[in-house]
C-alpha cells in the first residue's frame, strides 16, 4: 500500500496533531476519565502513523491490544475505583514544576538522541508484513519472542493467583485481614417476614 | 483470474469523457462509502423487519402488518420517527462523552464492512490483514459503550456499560481463536483468500467449506459472535429486568437510533463474517466456474461474469440471512443467562475448547501437508459428530431405564 506524497504529508500532519494534542490532553485534563478516553485517541493516532509506515499488521495489533484491551482495562480501573480528585489544586505548584522539569529533561534527551543517531532511511517495500513478521519471529528474534511469552505467562499465573482468594496466606488471630477492600461493615438485615405480624 | 474491477472501469469510463484520471479516481472515492452506508441501512431495515415478523411467527401473532407490504418498511418509519424526536442530554450528564459514545459504538461496525467480500472482485478493499482488521477494529466498540455508560451519570447505565465492555473483551478471545484456526488452514488473513481456499475441490467445493473442517470452531464462533453482538440470550448489558436498558437508558432520538442501528449492523456483520469464514462466502453449492467450463462457457465471457457476480452477491446475502435467522431464533426461544453463567461459559468452556481446537487444527494441517491430502482436516467433523452422538445417547438413558425395568 503506497500513498502519494501529498496524501502522506497531510495524513502525517493530522495524525501528529491527534497524537500530540491527545497526549497533552491526557496530562493536562483534570478529569481522570477524560484523560483515559483521550489516551485511546492517542493510541489510535499512533496506529495511523504505523499505517503510514506500511506496517498494517502492527497498526491493527496496536488497536487490538492498546485500544481494545489496555485502554479498556484502564477505564475499568478508573470507573470501579471512582476516586474523587480535588479540582481546586493550583496549576503552578512546586510539585507540578518538578514534574514539568523532569519531562522537559526527558524530552530534550530523546530529541538529542534522535538528532545525533545517523539513521539509515530505507525506501518503503511492498510486502506481506504478516508472513515476514512470522518468519522473523521464528528465526532471528526467536529468543526475545520466547522470553516475552514466558514473561506474559508468568504475569497471567500471577494474576490468577491474586484473583483466587484461596491462595492468600493464613493469618493469625486478631490480625487485620491483609488484602481486604476498605468496605463498611455489613449491616444486619432483619430477615423475619414483615408481612404478617 | 481477474474479476470485475468496478473502480478501474469507473475511472476509465470517466477519462473517456475527458475527465483527468486523478479527478476520476477522487470521484470514485466517496462512492463505496455511500454504498456501504446505504447497504447497511437497508440491511438493518430488512433485519428489523425479519426480527419482528419471525418473532411474531414464533409467538403465533402477526407482527407488523400495516406500513409497507406486510409491514416491511416499519423499520424505516421508526427511523424517521427517531430522527425527528427531541434530542435530550440529561442535565448532569457529560455532554461531550454523551454525544461521542454512540458514534464510537457505530463507526467500527461500518469500518468492518470494508473487507467483507461479496464476489471475486466485489470487495471494497482486499487488504492483507483482512479478518484481523475486523477483529482489531471491532475491539474499539466497547470503549463507546463504556463512554455512554459513564457519561449518562446513571448507575444502571454505568453498570450496563461495564458489563458490555467485560462481555465483549471476554468473548473476543474465543472468537479470535476460532478465526485463527480458519486462518491457519487457509494460511492467509485476507477474506478473499479465505473464500477462495474453500473453492478448491472443483465441482464438489461444497465439501471444502470450512464448516466441515471446523465444526468445533463453527459452534464456538456462533456462540461468541452472538455474545459479541450483545443480543439475547447474551443481552446482559441491557437486561431490562435488572438495568432498565443498560447504557441506552438515557438516550433518545437519533443517538438512541445509532445504538439501535449498530446492534443490527453488528448482527448482519457477524452473519456475513460467519458465512465468509464457514459457509464459503460467495460460492454457490455447485460453484459456477467449473460448471461453466463443463458447458464450454469461457470464464471471461461478460454475461457469465455478470451472472456470476449476481449469484455471488445473492448467495452471500442468503447465507447471512440464515445466520440472522439463527440469531433471531435464539433470541426468542432461549432465556437470558446470568452474568456469572455468561462469564463461566466464556472463560471456562469456550476458551479451553477453542485452544484445543486450535492445537488440533495445527496438528492436522501439518499432517495433511506431509501426507499431501486434505483428508485429515475432516477429522474434527468425525470427533464432533461422535461427541454429539454420545451426548444425545447419554441424555436419553434415564428416560429409557424405567420402561426396561418394567419389561
Amino acid at each position: 500500500m503506497t500513498f502519494s506524497e501529498g496524501v502522506q504529508l497531510v495524513s502525517f500532519i493530522i495524525l501528529t496533531a491527534i497524537v500530540l494534542g491527545g497526549a497533552a490532553g491526557v496530562v493536562l485534563l483534570r478529569s481522570m476519565v477524560h484523560s483515559a478516553f483521550l489516551l485511546g485517541l492517542v493510541f489510535i493516532g499512533a496506529a495511523g502513523l504505523y499505517v503510514l509506515l506500511n506496517a498494517d499488521f502492527v497498526a491493527a495489533a496496536q488497536i487490538l491490544i492498546y485500544v481494545g484491551a489496555v485502554n479498556v482495562l484502564i477505564l475499568f480501573a478508573i470507573m470501579l475505583v471512582n476516586k474523587r480528585i480535588p479540582t481546586d489544586r493550583p496549576v503552578f505548584s512546586p510539585r507540578n514544576a518538578v514534574t514539568g522539569l523532569v519531562c522537559a529533561g526527558l524530552f530534550a534527551l530523546l530529541a538529542v538522541c534522535i538528532f545525533q543517531v545517523p539513521w539509515q532511511i530505507q525506501e518503503p517495500v511492498a510486502m506481506n508484513t504478516v508472513i515476514e513478521i512470522g518468519k522473523r519471529f521464528f528465526s532471528e528474534f526467536l529468543l526475545p519472542f520466547e522470553v516475552a511469552s514466558v514473561l506474559l505467562l508468568l504475569a497471567m499465573v500471577g494474576a490468577i493467583i491474586l484473583a483466587q482468594r484461596e491462595y492468600i496466606p493464613d493469618r493469625a488471630e486478631g490480625e487485620p485481614e491483609p488484602l481486604a477492600l476498605p468496605e463498611r461493615p455489613r449491616d444486619e438485615v432483619d430477615t423475619t417476614p414483615t408481612g404478617r405480624r | 483470474m481477474e474479476g470485475i474491477d468496478l473502480g478501474n472501469a469507473f475511472a476509465q469510463s470517466l477519462s473517456g469523457l475527458g475527465v483527468p484520471a486523478d479527478v476520476a479516481r477522487a470521484l470514485w472515492l466517496p462512492l463505496p462509502m455511500i454504498v456501504i452506508l446505504l447497504t447497511v441501512t437497508v440491511g438493518v431495515i430488512a433485519a428489523v423487519w425479519g426480527e419482528r415478523k419471525w418473532s411474531g411467527m414464533m409467538q403465533q401473532r402477526w407482527g407488523p402488518t400495516i406500513i409497507g407490504l406486510g409491514g416491511s418498511i416499519q423499520g424505516a418509519a421508526d427511523g424517521v420517527k427517531l430522527l425527528i424526536k427531541e434530542d435530550i442530554i440529561p442535565i448532569k450528564a457529560d455532554p461531550w462523552l454523551f454525544t461521542l459514545g454512540p458514534a464510537i459504538v457505530i463507526i467500527p461496525v461500518f469500518f468492518s464492512y470494508l473487507v467483507i467480500p461479496f464476489g471475486q472482485g466485489l470487495v471494497l478493499s482486499d487488504i492483507t490483514i483482512g479478518i484481523f482488521f475486523i477483529i482489531a477494529v471491532a475491539s474499539i466498540s466497547p470503549i463507546g459503550a463504556l463512554m455512554a455508560g459513564y457519561a449518562s451519570n446513571n448507575k444502571y447505565a454505568l453498570l450496563g456499560g461495564l458489563r458490555a465492555a467485560a462481555q465483549s473483551i471476554s468473548y473476543e478471545i474465543p472468537l479470535a481463536l476460532s478465526v485463527l484456526a480458519i486462518v491457519m488452514m487457509s494460511s492467509s488473513l485476507s477474506t478473499v483468500d479465505i473464500v477462495e481456499q474453500q473453492e478448491t475441490l472443483g465441482l464438489f467445493s461444497f465439501f471444502s467449506w470450512n464448516i466441515w473442517r471446523q465444526p468445533i470452531g463453527f459452534v464456538i464462533f456462533l456462540i461468541s459472535a452472538l455474545a459479541e453482538t450483545e443480543r439475547a440470550p447474551f443481552d446482559l448489558p441491557e437486561a431490562e429486568s435488572e438495568l432498565v436498558a443498560g447504557h441506552h437508558t438515557e438516550y433518545t432520538g437519533m443517538k438512541f437510533a445509532l445504538f439501535y442501528l449498530s446492534e443490527y449492523a453488528n448482527l448482519i456483520l457477524a452473519s456475513l463474517i460467519a458465512s465468509v469464514l464457514f459457509l464459503g462466502g460467495w460460492s454457490f453449492i455447485v460453484p459456477l466456474e467449473p460448471l461453466a467450463a463443463l458447458f464450454g462457457i469461457e470464464a471471461a465471457n461478460p454475461v457469465f461474469q455478470v451472472v456470476n457476480a449476481l449469484v455471488g452477491i445473492s448467495v452471500t446475502i442468503l447465507k447471512a440471512t440464515f445466520f440472522v435467522f439463527l440469531a433471531i431464533l435464539a433470541r426468542w426461544t432461549l432465556p437470558r443467562v446470568r452474568i456469572d453463567q455468561l462469564l463461566d461459559l466464556g472463560w471456562k468452556f469456550l476458551l479451553p475448547v477453542s485452544l484445543f481446537n486450535l492445537l488440533l487444527t495445527a496438528a492436522l494441517v501439518l499432517l495433511s501437508n506431509t501426507l499431501k491430502t486434505t483428508l485429515p482436516l475432516y477429522l474434527p467433523l468425525v470427533i464432533f459428530v461422535g461427541l454429539v452422538f454420545v451426548a444425545m445417547s447419554l441424555q436419553k438413558r434415564p428416560a429409557a431405564k424405567p420402561t426396561a425395568a418394567r419389561a
